[in-house]
């Protein structure tokens, strides 16, 4: 047994009849699914995943779900393709709690092992709690899952006092949602103006005059200090002193990996679960492991079309963008094919990230948060305009409000090889 | 023969499908979305492409 298992390989890992089992029944995960599928993996697919619902698109639960009453799953759940209509099975609404890369086990939140030929990390983030003592106050929501999103829609009606703690993409666009549904919004925030790291002080600034002009106060430089009211949120008090009336307070100060269950996994998840080039876990010894693999948000890895440095990316097309390339090396990997090559080929995709915040359309490429300078390139800001941001000298993001031909046309301007790969 | 359909109650415009099937999403002189309803079983996996990166996920692929 022992001389037998030393030699298998992972071909011979897929002969037994465990899954390829991926943690995160999420848009990340299904992507992986497909990928691997297309590149002709057909053995089973197990997908666990904490939330009950199938997989489901995320940005429309800060916009249109959350002001359109009735609608929910079906509304956003991605449609499952053919190739996944079969060999699939979904455990959903549990938790894994462990993971044993030794045994090629995960344990559930219910106690239920969960064996694997290869294993898929697709667990996501979740919303920082409040960064003060709650005290078990009602009308204290965040957003991230559907369910969160329903909870918020039943208490933004026309004529509450929403506070919301933040100001980037959810903070801002669940105060746009909200104002225009006739609540009273006022964003508190530690940065000077909306969005700063996303999009820079200019378009920052812009977005603030147009959350101004829909009603929307801005207490910047601010955090929490303290609540009052029983059993409810009632009123906040800044930290200058200041108190606001307040039904529904949201915290959308940013978002934590939901690494905790890797803890004793023997991964590196110092900061989400680290991956080299083909999306593949690596250990706390530095080791890949090519049995594991990560993708989605809770995946942090170099980018060779801006530097070196392993990071996670939380924008939009990513999840598709990693889920495919670890398809890939997955598919390889069970057909016994050389996963070496394939992964020190790299992993650069280009992101990208849109947001509409009243009759603000933004989009943008790259990473734009890497720059410490940003340039009106293009039209006017309180119009439409193009704004490019660059690290030294190179270009590292492009964002626009409208023009999006223009902003569109940038996409080939980031192929170009970074010098240190 | 595959059957497109774009939701255009849906679509906001970002053009991220042109990126994947340039052959079938085109963005008109006024940044709007243009599309061809059918296209060859071949550009099967740029459709998909283009259907994945839909951020409204307005794009319905299917085989005729
Ligand atoms: S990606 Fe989607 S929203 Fe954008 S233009 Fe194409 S169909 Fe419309």
């Amino acid at each position: 047994m022992a001389d037998s298992a030393a030699e298998m390989s992972g071909v011979d890992a897929a002969a037994t009849d465990a899954p390829l089992l991926i943690v995160g029944a999420s848009m990340a995960g299904l992507r992986t699914a497909e990928g691997a599928r297309r590149a002709g993996y057909t053995g089973p697919i197990t997908f666990l995943g904490a939330e009950a619902h199938a997989p489901y698109n995320r940005p429309p639960l800060s916009k249109e779900l959350l002001q359109t009453e009735g609608q929910g799953h079906a509304d956003v759940a991605f449609p499952i393709r053919s190739a996944l209509e079969e060999g699939v099975t979904w455990v959903l609404g549990r938790s894994a709690v462990s993971l044993d890369t030794a045994r090629k086990v995960v344990v559930d939140d219910v106690g239920d092992e969960h064996p694997y030929s290869a294993l898929v990390i697709a667990t996501g983030l979740r919303p920082k709690p409040l960064p003060i003592d709650d005290h078990g106050l009602g009308g204290i929501h965040v957003l991230r899952t559907l369910d969160d999103a329903v909870a918020l829609r039943e208490v933004l009606r026309p004529g509450a006092n929403v506070v919301i703690l933040g100001s980037g993409f959810v903070g801002c666009e669940i105060a746009a949602t909200a104002a225009k549904n006739g609540a009273t919004v006022s964003v508190v925030t530690q940065s000077r103006v909306p969005l700063l790291r996303a999009v820079g002080p200019l378009l920052g600034a812009e977005l603030r005059r147009r959350h101004e002009e829909h009603g929307v106060r801005f207490f910047t430089g601010e955090s929490l200090f303290g609540l009052v009211g029983d059993p409810s949120v009632e009123r906040v008090i800044l930290t200058s002193g200041v108190m606001l009336e307040c039904d529904v307070l949201v915290v959308a100060v940013g978002s934590d990996p939901n690494t905790e269950w890797l803890g004793s996994s023997g991964l590196d998840v110092s900061d989400g679960v680290l991956v080299d080039g083909g999306l593949r876990a690596v250990g706390v010894d530095g080791v890949v492991r090519p049995d594991v693999f990560a993708v989605g948000d809770v995946a942090r890895y170099p980018n060779p079309l801006f530097d070196d440095v392993a990071r996670r990316v939380e924008h939009w097309n990513l999840p598709t963008e990693t889920g495919k390339r670890a398809g890939q090396l997955i598919a390889a990997h069970y057909a016994g094919d050389d996963c070496e090559t394939l992964a020190s080929a790299g992993f650069a995709p280009l992101p990208s990230f849109w947001s509409d915040q009243y009759d603000a359309h933004l989009l943008a490429f790259g990473m734009t948060y890497l720059a410490d300078r940003s340039e009106l390139v293009a039209g006017s800001p309180d119009d439409e305009c193009v704004v490019e941001f660059y690290r030294g000298d190179s270009l590292v993001g492009v964002c626009g409000i409208g023009m999006r031909s223009a902003v569109q046309a940038y996409r080939t301007r980031f192929a170009a090889p970074a010098a240190a790969v | 023969m595959i059957k497109i359909d774009v939701d255009m109650d849906k679509c906001q415009h970002y053009g991220q499908c042109v990126f994947e099937a340039p052959e079938v999403f085109q963005l008109n002189a006024d940044d709007k979305l243009e599309y061809q309803a059918e296209a060859p079983d071949e550009m099967l996996a740029d459709l998909e492409a283009a259907a994945d990166v839909c951020p409204m996920q307005a794009i319905l692929i299917t085989k005729a």
